[in-house]
């Protein structure tokens, strides 16, 4: 049996309020992710999902901090690692791109140039050599005239470009995975669709697990082979992503499903509101981790 | 409103020199200008001259008490006038656009293009040393910033819900600008204002020291240094004290305006948590 | 670039035009007094025939508009009058007395950006520390401080006191002579140096693409060279422009309090004794300097920052 890429151990995370006292934000999140395995992560905002992968990356900035847990990546703890090894892994074995393809890249700096650095960085290149690996990068990600795309400044690409070249800078360096913060969110509904398809194609075809994160499920759906809920700092169930979204087991996840409007429910069930999410949870004071975890296809113990 | 450290120094200091300035009448041990004893120059401070004396035997306490009174008059009045011309220009050119709107950049660029102690200079050089002079001079300088201020808030203002509804019931341009738009940017302008004291305080002790603005023998502080320049090397103290009080107003004004400036500002800088 | 260059430099030129005609316009009420001042130092009534006679040498009898043209025309050949009390050209007596002033404007700026600057950047990367703090308190002192007290302190101290600077004037030129103006009018723009500075560092910092920066797995270091500095430049470059127009206005009381042969005190003394056409030609030439500055302080922005040339 293959062993879990990235594995999250009992994830305990908050906010400081001074002295030792933290509000919490993730109450104990668990789940594994298996190499070449695209793993959605969906919830509402304030669910606590973009703060799991922050805190993947490392990336936590005061006054948030994990208070509990381990973060097991390829069998290493993530959490105890010396600053300069986490620094050597991100980028290059784990890579990360963000919602907004606007602010996340710097406007000073050419898009080639910003994408040259992970060569520099990571594989020890020249930036003569790196500016051509960029360029290639760029053709990879399917930007139409790549010499000349990379020597554009930020501001002079649309949104849809922008994240491509997000994407380019993320697998410059092949890594074991990606993790895609609402990648698409801010992006048109008719570009959202190439930068997923895009996405989908460059991971499977180099064996990259992805971590997808999204609010939208419809998202989610096309790209993950497996899909974990989060409500509330926690992890509420899991699931293949077909079984999920035909038998939805945790009623928050019913709610999700049944907020969405459907076209032609209404000749088939007739006149019906849609799901409010507020009254079906009734008592969240009970809401504890992992209630829902579909039993999965393996052989060993569970972790 | 949260209002910080630095609002509250400011204010302490502000309200010092407000103090100083109006009781300075009750409390000041002598005359400013007329009991000067030149038996009595150049006195280090003891316990009846607290600040020591000056080249003509006058008590600098006594005098830097009365400064107050007029470093207080130039800043209010001086910014009183620059805001209102500040904020009628702005206003009216944000509102009505157009050729008034070229007219009021055009002339704001222009007096962005002289630098502003300059041309105070230029127009003492026109009317005259003195108090009036000093403040028609400084309340001319610093419109240009309440300007931009002024009219950039109204362009934004303009197209708020309320002041279209208001459009629609009819009312003057005039009334509009007055009484809707006016009062949401006072708060920008009032921080204006208070920094620009600060600024007059300190213009107005440049052109006293050049000899250009309050003649002697009334006690200015930025005067009192020219004096006290002569004597430097005999009186340092009579250098000293005069500067640490214009250092002092203007920093409380400038902590004012900070503060002011901080609790206003929606995007507020947060420093490390 | 070249086209924006030049755009940008033909925008001076109405304004110029314009300052040229506002000086004007204030001035001519005056000259008439310039003879009285002149004469009636002292308790004397002026003589009412030298005062005509004055006037008629320097034409200040001719209707305005006359006046008007005669100065437009002059302007043009690069004449800014004659000087009422010593009869020299003003372009002459302006020219003798530039490289003080602007040596010492360059020094006191290239003071106040080498010690402002990385202050403020410091200030920056470690928000809250005792750097930081002592930084700021001394930034908001700095531009509380009237600049000549703090000359006229420094002057006793390091001069009169201690005896290792001279105290005053140009001297024969060293290097001596230039450091305790150069300071004295340095420190206000290095106090708003250091607050600019820290600012926008600060809002560098926290914008997304530091973040994207560090995902990318680079350390501290690279971050702030390869990301921070670049960024930050742009709004130094753009205080230390706006900057320039109050260090000209305070060069002039600097240059008077240390007896520093330059425009400034030339502006000072001509004002003082009413010798209008020196005034006019000393405004117009720092008002000229002054856009010159902003201009290239411009060009250097658009240079740095890609996003202005597009516009």
């Amino acid at each position: 049996m293959t062993a879990p890429l990235l594995d999250i151990k009992n994830l305990q995370l908050g906010v400081s309020l001074g002295r030792s006292s933290y509000h919490p934000l993730l109450k104990g999140v668990s789940f594994q992710i298996m190499p070449g395995e695209a793993y959605g992560l969906v919830g509402e905002s304030g669910s606590g999902k973009s703060v799991t992968s922050l805190a993947v990356m490392g990336l936590l900035k005061r006054p948030l901090a994990v208070t509990s847990g381990e973060i097991l990546f390829k069998g290493q703890n993530l959490l105890a690692l010396p600053k300069r090894e986490m620094r050597r892994l991100r980028g290059n074995r784990i890579a990360m791109i963000f919602q907004e393809p606007m602010t996340a890249l710097n406007p000073l700096s050419t898009v080639g140039r910003q994408i040259a650095e992970m060569f520099v960085l990571h594989q020890g290149k020249s930036w003569a050599e790196a500016e051509k690996l960029a360029v290639e990068a760029l053709g990879n990600v399917r930007v139409p005239n790549p010499d000349r795309r990379a020597r554009n400044y930020p501001h002079q690409m649309s949104g849809g470009l922008r994240q491509r070249v997000m994407i380019a800078m993320a697998l410059a360096c092949s890594p074991d995975l990606l993790i895609a913060d609402e990648p698409t969110t801010a992006l048109d509904v008719t570009v959202q669709a190439e930068v997923l398809r895009l996405i989908k194609e460059l991971c499977a075809a180099r064996g990259t697990a992805v971590l997808f994160i999204s609010h939208d499920l419809g998202v989610i759906a096309s790209i993950c082979q497996r899909v974990g809920v989060m409500y509330s700092g926690c992890l509420v169930e899991e699931n293949e992503t077909r079984a999920l979204f035909e038998s939805p087991r945790h009623e928050y996840t019913r709610g999700l499903l049944g907020a969405l409007p459907r076209l032609g429910s209404r000749s088939e069930h007739g006149r019906q509101r849609l799901v409010d999410i507020d009254s079906i949870i009734a008592d969240r004071s009970r809401l504890t981790e992992s209630r829902f975890i579909a039993p999965r296809e393996r052989e060993g113990s569970q972790p | 409103m949260r209002l910080g450290f630095n609002f509250w120094l400011g204010a302490t200091l502000t309200a010092l020199v407000i103090f100083a300035g109006v009781l300075a009448h009750w409390i000041a041990p002598f005359d400013p200008v007329l009991d000067a004893d030149l038996m009595n120059s150049e006195l280090p401070p003891d316990a009846t001259f607290w600040f020591g004396t000056d080249g003509q035997g006058r008590d600098v306490y006594t005098r830097i008490l009365y400064g107050a009174q007029i470093s207080l008059t130039v800043g209010i009045v001086s910014q009183v006038i620059n805001s209102i011309i500040g904020v009628t220009l702005g206003m009216t050119a944000g509102y009505w656009g157009g050729w008034w709107d070229d007219l009021v950049n055009g002339l704001t660029n222009v007096m962005l293009a002289i630098p502003s102690l300059i041309f105070a200079l230029a127009v003492m050089a026109v009317l005259g040393p003195g108090l009036p002079s000093l403040l028609i001079a400084l309340g001319l300088t610093n419109w240009s910033w309440t300007c931009r201020i002024a009219r950039s808030s109204t362009l934004s203002l303009k197209s708020q819900g309320y002041v279209q509804a208001a459009q629609t019931l009819g009312y003057g341009d005039l009334r509009i600008m007055f009484t809707q738009i006016l009062p949401n940017m006072m708060g920008p302008i009032l921080v204006m204002a208070t920094l620009g004291m600060g600024s007059a305080v300190l213009s107005e002790a440049a052109l006293s020291f050049l000899g250009l603005g309050i003649q002697p023998p009334f006690p200015s502080w930025g005067s009192m240094l020219t004096d006290a320049r002569q004597l430097i090397q005999l009186a340092p103290w009579a250098a000293l004290f005069p500067g640490l009080a214009i250092f002092l107003s203007v920093l409380g004004f400038n902590l004012l305006g900070d503060g002011l400036r901080d609790s206003l500002d929606p995007h507020m800088r947060t420093r490390k948590p | 670039m070249l086209r924006f260059t030049l755009r940008r430099i033909l925008q001076v030129v109405p304004t110029i035009v314009v300052v040229a005609l506002l000086i004007f316009v204030i001035f001519s009420v005056v000259p008439g007094t310039f003879a009285a001042s002149l004469f009636a130092d002292g308790k004397r009534a002026a003589d009412p025939q030298m005062i005509a006679r004055l006037n008629e040498e320097f034409g200040l009898n001719k209707p305005l508009m006359e006046r008007f043209v005669t100065y437009v025309t002059d302007l043009a050949q690069f004449d800014l009058g004659t000087s009422f009390r010593t009869r020299q050209p003003v372009i002459d007596l302006i020219n003798d007395r530039m490289g003080a002033s602007l040596q010492l404007a360059v020094a006191a700026m290239v003071f106040a950006i080498v010690v402002g600057v990385p202050l403020g950047f410091l200030a920056a990367l470690r928000p809250g520390s005792i750097l930081d703090t002592v930084t700021m308190i001394g930034a908001v002192s700095g531009l509380s401080m009237p600049q000549f007290w703090l000359g006229l302190l420094m002057m006793y101290l390091f001069a009169l006191q201690l005896n290792w600077l001279p105290s005053f004037g140009y001297g024969d030129g060293s290097f001596r002579n230039l450091i305790l103006p150069a300071v004295t009018l340095g420190v206000t723009p290095l106090a708003l140096l250091a607050r600019t500075t820290r600012a926008g560092v600060l809002d560098v910092l926290n914008a997304d693409f530091i973040r994207t920066a560090h995902s990318k797995g680079m350390s501290e270091a690279k971050v702030v060279r390869w990301h921070v500095a670049r960024n930050a430049l742009v709004l130094i470059v753009t205080t230390v422009g706006l900057q320039f127009g109050s260090l000209i206005g305070q060069a002039v009381v600097i240059e008077k309090l240390f007896a520093w042969p330059g425009i400034g005190s030339l502006l000072v003394d001509s004002v003082a004794i009413r010798d209008i056409p020196v005034v006019q030609g000393t405004i117009l030439v720092i008002v000229l300097w002054f856009l010159i500055i902003n201009t290239a302080v411009d060009l250097v922005y658009a240079a740095i920052d890609p996003r202005i040339k597009q516009e």
